[in-house]
């Protein structure tokens, strides 16, 4: 049977996806990424290897995120494509009219804006990671709650604390305070997920016409108190999809769908026996000029495959020699 | 003895270095601002400043490094923060410990005197004024020369078949525009130049995007200050046209102000009917001017913090949907990873290529006829 693969590396979470070609799930992981791209990304292919049924052909890879480039080289990728592009994709795949996509990740968040099928408009937030799961994880752990009930607490509370949720560090003094004042632990969870919320709608999608059906995917969309959060401020039903911590990586599958039939070439996939080549990343600072590019390479066996970093074509050979 | 430096502005340095040099001035070129010039300028200036002040006060103690002791600047009118950088750095050096002088061009249009009075200062070789109109002329038509060839970069990149080729060859034809020095020889130099570039293998098949870039002059002018966003969006194949150069910006403000100029001020009228400083009102009318202009899309940078334009960009918004043209903000800060920004290029091409697709199966309408 044929299938394709889509792989998102994210800064928190690696995900792996087979479909096949009416896009039905045939293996899907979310791994934690822990800052080990390349081991998280083996041990995930040599895991979704074992758990495909037999007589499965990949015939087109995509990958996304911000470590696209380092696993298109390792698995050898047919589209490399970014993350907004991936999750747009995905969300008009499982609600074909869709108009809005929420999507909060790890360190990112961001959020589309599409009509009549095509992306119209996109941000993504800029200096701050406030109101993304890093903090969300943070807060979660500092409270003592496993981050799975974290939505469901906030769910409880009748009367939700103001809290700051322009700064995370500002946020989390202002939680403390709460705290000591006497506020119960739902309430000031509750009041949490209201200020990631405020926080995403002022910088996030300031400016932005949010239109129904909004879909709210990303790592983030698990916690069904910041779901609720956004219903209320929002004044409409947003719609969580089945697999909504996964969605980049069935975006990227879908992509490389489109590409192979598009292009009507065989894949480059390298196989799942990649899994038991050994990979070695290395960096070094470029002197040639008094830019100073910091130079990232990553290695299978002995042989590079790959460079990063620099701001001139100077590095960029071995890529040409892989084409 | 007196040692002449100024501030790095994109490939500009190699015209003040011939102005300065005839008139008889020893100048310490400025180099081009890297992760050091950045580190130097944070430890001095406020960190809530914006990042020209931080650049430049970078650029500024590195050629101190090198031996300059005097700095020739521009000031500024209207309310922008960035007028007052002069005297902010030459404060700063002082307090440093630098004994250096401090040379601040304001707008001639404005303030003749101070012009005169300048001009006076950097011209120890006492040429006549006859002498000093020559060399002002000669080195307008080199800076004229470095545009046009930096313009051409700009359409011909996303063209070219082997990539680098252009910005290879750019690097080389500087030094061609570099070395004149004579009116005929600066005119037959960007003549070669333009030739060598339009020489580059080009594929004349590829689907094009137009993107006009608007903000704030130093970023939009200082590559290194924006991550070398024109490279970067002509290896994705798009055509930058940048609605700001030297040449155009010193017009405006020296002689008199141009017809482009009107028109943009004009364009903004029913968006921002006043000066609010900065390049903001800029931004908007340009905007309106590309989007007229059928342009695929608008990028506009700006430095974190950079008033006018956190005000041009709440007003984008609604420019974006009444002219329906997409436009991307970036806010440039000390952030030297272009991984970011590239994520966002890629995908504000992806909505470009889908849209424009999308108009030539005529279903939109392109944004000209709003």
């Amino acid at each position: 049977m044929k299938a394709y693969l889509g792989i998102d590396v994210g800064s928190v979470s690696t995900n792996i996806v087979v479909q096949d070609e009416a896009g039905a799930i045939l293996a899907g992981l979310y791994l934690r990424t822990r800052g080990r791209p390349v081991e998280t990304l083996q041990a995930g292919l040599k895991e979704t290897a074992e758990k495909l049924p037999t007589g499965i052909q990949i015939c087109g890879v995509g990958t996304t995120g911000s470590g696209r480039y380092l696993a298109g080289v390792i698995v050898g990728a047919d589209v490399i494509k970014n993350e907004i592009t991936a999750h747009a994709v995905a969300a008009s795949h499982f609600i074909s009219d869709v108009q809005t996509v929420l999507e909060i990740g790890g360190q990112d968040s961001k959020i589309i804006i599409i009509r009549d099928g095509i992306v119209v408009d996109f941000a993504m937030n800029t200096v701050c990671a406030a109101g993304t799961g890093s903090f969300l994880d943070q807060q979660a752990s500092r409270l003592g709650i496993p981050i799975t009930e974290f939505g469901d607490l906030a769910l409880q509370s009748k009367h939700p604390v103001r809290i700051a949720g322009r700064c995370t560090v500002f946020a989390e003094s202002d939680m403390i305070h709460k705290q000591q004042m006497g506020h119960s632990l739902k309430d000031i969870v509750n009041g949490l997920c209201e200020a990631l919320v405020r926080n995403y709608l002022n910088n996030v999608g300031k400016g932005k016409e949010i239109l129904p059906p909004v879909v709210f995917q990303g790592g983030v969309a698990a916690n069904a108190g910041i779901k609720a959060a956004f219903e209320r401020a929002l004044g409409m039903e947003v719609l969580v999809p089945p697999h909504h911590n996964i969605m980049g990586a069935i975006g990227a599958a879908l992509l490389a769908k489109e590409e192979i039939n598009h292009s009507q070439k065989a894949s480059r996939f390298k196989g799942f026996s990649i899994t038991k080549l050994t990979y070695r990343t290395s960096s070094f600072e470029c002197n040639g000029c008094p830019n100073n590019c910091e130079i990232a390479e990553i290695y299978e066996e002995d042989r590079v495959i790959g460079r990063w970093g620099a701001r001139c074509p100077k590095w960029d050979i071995v890529q040409e020699e892989l084409h | 003895m007196r040692k002449v430096t100024f501030p790095h502005v994109g490939e500009s340095y190699r015209t003040f270095k011939m102005l300065l040099n005839d008139l008889g001035n020893e100048v310490i070129l400025p180099p081009r601002p890297s992760r050091r010039t950045l580190n130097l300028g944070v430890q001095h200036v406020p960190e809530f400043a914006c990042l020209p002040l931080k650049i430049l006060m970078g650029t500024y103690l590195e050629t101190l490094e090198r031996g300059a002791n005097v700095i020739v600047t521009s000031g500024g009118v209207g309310p922008c923060r960035a007028g007052l950088y002069a005297e902010v750095h030459k404060k700063v050096l002082h307090d440093m410990g630098y004994q250096v002088e401090m040379i601040v061009f304001e707008p001639p249009r404005l303030h003749p005197i101070n012009f005169i009075r300048n001009v006076h200062k950097l011209n120890p070789a006492r040429l006549s004024i006859k002498a000093i109109i020559e060399c002002i002329k000669r080195a307008w038509r080199k800076l004229q020369a470095l545009d046009n060839v930096e313009k051409a970069t700009h359409v011909i990149r996303p063209k070219e078949i082997r990539q680098g080729d252009t910005s290879r060859t750019y690097k080389k034809v500087l030094e061609w525009i570099d070395s004149a020095y004579t009116m005929d020889e600066i005119v037959e130099a960007e003549k070669a130049a333009l030739e060598e570039l339009h020489n580059i293998p080009q594929d004349p098949e590829r689907m094009i995007l137009k993107v006009g870039i608007v903000g704030e002059i130093y970023v939009l002018l200082e590559p290194a200050s924006n991550l070398e966003i024109e490279e970067m969006l002509g290896n994705m194949g798009v055509e930058v046209e940048r609605s700001m150069f030297l040449t155009g910006w010193t017009r405006d403000n020296t002689w008199k102000e141009t017809v482009q100029g009107m028109t943009v001020k004009e364009a903004a009228e029913p968006y921002l009917p006043e000066l609010i400083g900065g390049h903001g009102r800029d931004s908007i009318g340009n905007t309106v001017l590309y989007a007229k202009r059928n342009f695929d899309g608008v990028i506009q940078l700006a430095p974190f913090t950079c008033i006018p334009e956190i005000v041009a960009r709440t007003i984008l918004t609604s420019v974006s949907k009444d002219y329906n043209i997409p436009v991307l903000t970036f806010f440039l800060d000390e952030q030297t990873g272009k991984a970011g920004m590239a994520t966002r290029l890629e995908a504000f091409v992806d909505l470009m290529k889908r849209k424009k697709t999308k108009i030539k199966q005529n279903k939109l309408l392109p944004a000209s006829s709003f």
